[in-house]
């Protein structure tokens, strides 16, 4: 009996937990059966994506809710977190911030859900060519275009003048290479290990009339490289020239695009290629006292410089596709979804607030944009201009390659790199080698 | 716990009278090996699952050709990935780099570890508990956070190291650290040094304590001067717990990440074996040539215990003091 009375409180309580579990799981529930929720994986900004995700659903009115989730920091890792995620089939990838350069490897397995026919069209008017072609895959539109990134030529007005240069018309690699070390100021490039090598390499090979790939598109075991070429050993003497004189600084070998921003602000500052970025974040570092104020002033800027003197230059292109991952449980909202993100409204506005150009051409007649980028006009230009990186879906390897080959600059010798560079992403293709 | 379940059992069978001794003694031996089995059990399957089960997938995939991105171009190679390895140099000098900071790191920790943990043995009770403390931080701290502080104190545009030491012969504010195998070994080297030396001093700490203070005392009676005391009393009588500290870190050094990972991410020469497994597998996800690169590591892995076990006789139940 008295084991009869302990138990029977015990059971009771037993059954109130069960309701109470069974009471929370319900409404658990309940939250879940508002609107269907898609998770849009970004790569890291200053707040604007999330922005658009809130504002977009508020416009869904209901149909579906946006979320965002964040990618590691660099393209590298975002690829590989995405890459291990799609393969696995995971549901949630919805929407997709992905690197341009990624995107056939994405593609070829069909990791991406189709790109419906009237989404394709209304996305694509008025795209800037090199964001388009990097949307595409097999003949096919497989990621919409989101914004589209390009490297201008950022100079300080005072070492140009004292060079003798006048800005005002194309310059190329070996005006810039003569007068910082006339001037004795450093240049900034990125001669890291990393993705911005390739980005440099990629641009030099292609302002010079050349191609990393032949044939992007090839299976591994018949793609035909083109480094080993005219335009291959052109690139290599620039940036062996650079490295051996020292004009990127003693931080150029571990020197990214961050660090080369750093480098052109100080007292050595005098050339700089980079994206962007560094218009918003050299005015903040102003505003906020970090930074002189006369520095903005000696700022300007212009087109890519030149390879040769005649021919115009392929300034790097950058930027973010948006796509729809195969196993995602709601693809047509997904893409209703991107429509809103991508609308030329929400690219201005992106590009104002986080500084990432539009890639569509539409967006650039917005007001606010000539006021906060007083470069537009020349972002713009450079779009046009701009080659994209090799699309194929051995792209790792291949940049992978060309980065060990071609960091630190100093290393690059003209007569021999790019030959080497070619043997050595063959054989990693192959699968002789390892990387 | 053997020889205590035999001392519980015999004193047990004294107790009930020596003719039911035999039988007693077996059931409740078995007894006990079946509660031990029960108690044990749930760990030993949760370490199959999560231990043997994946270094037996990636033994099974090794020996194909099989890239992530193309689920369907899948093949048995054999051994061929292994193959394309032994004869790769990047292969040769990614292991040359581990086996060099493997070395390093443990000879300098070892002769580190054993001075402090000489002066915490040595220190005055009422400093002791602090001393501790203060010696442990460093092994406290997440590597990848030690990471980047070292990353950060010696990296060319943010670092005071170059400003701090200046006036070494060699150092200047144009030495990028990380620009060169040897400068950026140093500091790889020289962190992983400064998080891991508290681990080895603890154990040799452990170890020092286990000194009969009888010994140390005679010898000193007899004459015997601080040095004669340390090679002939001290140090044979702790060899097992400095063999125990000398394996566990070398095993663990050799499997050293991290602090490449932040610092260069293996560029200019400070590749080590892990990051090539992890650059294989998760970079390239190339799933079968990373997973012969991790089988490989684990080989090496297991032909260091080999040695230390089988060659310098590392008693690893003698260190814990459990051995009677």
């Amino acid at each position: 009996m008295p084991v009869d009375q302990q138990h029977r409180p015990r059971a009771r309580h037993r059954a109130v937990a069960a309701l109470a579990s069974a009471a929370l799981l319900l409404t658990g529930c309940a939250a879940e059966a508002g609107p269907p929720v898609l998770t849009w994986y970004i790569n890291p900004d200053a707040g604007g994506q999330a922005a658009i995700a809130a504002k977009c659903t508020e416009a869904a009115g209901g149909r579906y809710r946006i979320e965002t989730s964040l990618l590691p920091n660099d393209a590298a890792s975002q690829r590989e977190q995405l890459a291990r995620r799609l393969a696995a089939g995971d549901s949630s990838l919805d929407i997709m911030s992905l690197d341009p350069p990624f995107i056939p490897e994405l593609a070829e397995p069909d990791f991406l859900a189709p790109v419906p026919e009237d989404v394709a069209q209304r996305t694509t008017e008025n795209v800037v060519d090199g964001a388009l072609a990097g949307a595409r895959w097999d003949g096919e539109l497989v990621t919409v275009p989101f914004w589209a990134n390009t490297q201008l030529l950022w100079y300080r007005k005072s070492v140009a003048e004292a060079a003798g240069l006048d800005m005002s018309q194309p310059v190329t690699w070996n005006q810039l290479i003569e007068a910082a070390a006339d001037q004795d100021k450093y240049l900034g490039v990125q001669g890291a290990l990393a993705e911005s090598m390739t980005v440099w390499v990629n641009a030099l090979v292609e302002s010079a009339g050349g191609q990393i790939i032949l044939n992007p598109e090839a299976p591994a075991d018949q793609i035909e490289l083109g480094l080993d070429s005219e335009a291959g050993t052109k690139a290599a003497q620039i940036i062996s020239t650079i490295g051996k004189e020292g004009l990127g600084g003693p931080g150029l070998p571990t020197q990214n695009e961050n660090d080369s921003m750093i480098l052109f602000q100080g007292d050595k500052g005098s050339f700089m290629v980079n994206w962007p970025f560094v218009w918003p974040a050299t005015k903040a570092a102003v505003e906020d006292g970090s930074l002189p104020k006369p520095l903005l002033e000696d700022i300007g800027w212009t087109l890519y410089p030149r390879v040769e003197d005649g021919q115009p230059a392929a300034p790097p292109l950058g930027g973010i596709n948006l796509g729809v991952g195969a196993a995602s449980e709601h693809p047509e909202l997904a893409f209703e979804a991107i429509e809103c993100i991508v609308s030329p409204e929400n690219q201005a506005d992106y590009f104002v607030t986080n500084g990432n150009p539009p890639s569509s051409t539409e967006a650039y007649e917005d007001p606010r944009i000539q006021e906060a980028f007083p470069m537009a006009d020349t972002i713009r230009e450079s779009l046009e201009l701009s080659a994209p990186r090799p699309q194929t879906p051995y792209y790792n390897e291949v940049s992978t390659g060309v980065q060990q080959n071609w960091a630190p600059p100093r290393a690059v010798n003209p007569s021999g790199t790019p030959q080497a560079t070619v043997n050595f992403i063959l054989a990693v293709l192959r699968g002789e080698e390892l990387l | 716990m053997s020889t205590s379940t035999k001392t519980a059992a015999s004193a047990a069978a004294r107790s009930t009278g020596r003719s039911a001794a035999p039988a007693r003694y077996s059931e409740r031996v078995r007894a006990e090996r079946r509660l031990g089995w029960l108690l044990a059990g749930p760990a030993f399957v949760v370490m199959l699952a999560v231990t043997a089960y994946p270094i037996l997938q990636a033994a099974y995939d090794s020996l194909f050709n099989y890239r992530l991105t193309a689920p369907g171009e899948r093949s048995f190679v054999g051994l061929g990935n292994y193959g394309v390895i032994l004869t790769d140099d990047l292969f040769w000098r990614d292991l040359g780099v581990t086996v060099l900071i493997t070395v390093v790191t443990v000879l300098v920790e070892l002769v580190l570890g054993f001075a402090l943990a000489l002066v915490m043995h040595k220190a005055l009770k009422s400093v002791r508990g602090l001393l501790r403390t203060a010696i442990l931080v460093p092994y406290g701290i997440i590597t990848v956070v030690s990471a980047f502080a070292w990353f950060y104190a010696f990296d060319i545009n943010s670092g005071y190291v170059n400003n701090w030491f200046g006036w070494l012969p060699g150092i200047d504010q144009d030495l990028n650290w990380f620009a060169d195998t040897g400068t950026a070994l140093f500091v790889i080297i020289a962190s992983e040094i400064w998080k891991t030396t508290p681990f080895i001093s603890l154990l040799l700490l452990a170890g020092l304590a286990q000194v009969p203070d009888e010994l140390n005392e005679a010898a000193l009676v007899d004459g015997a001067t601080w040095w004669e005391r340390m090679r002939r009393v001290i140090l044979p009588n702790m060899k097992a717990a400095i063999m125990v500290a000398v394996l566990f870190r070398a095993l663990d050094a050799f499997r050293i990440f991290d602090n490449v990972f932040i610092m260069t991410g293996g560029a200019y020469g400070t590749e080590v074996l892990s990051l090539l497994a992890y650059r294989t597998s998760i970079g390239r996800l190339e799933i079968g040539l990373g997973s012969a690169v991790s089988v490989v590591l684990f080989i090496c892995v297991l032909l260091i215990c080999f040695i230390a076990i089988k060659l310098f006789k590392v008693d690893l139940a003698g260190a814990r003091g459990g051995k009677s």
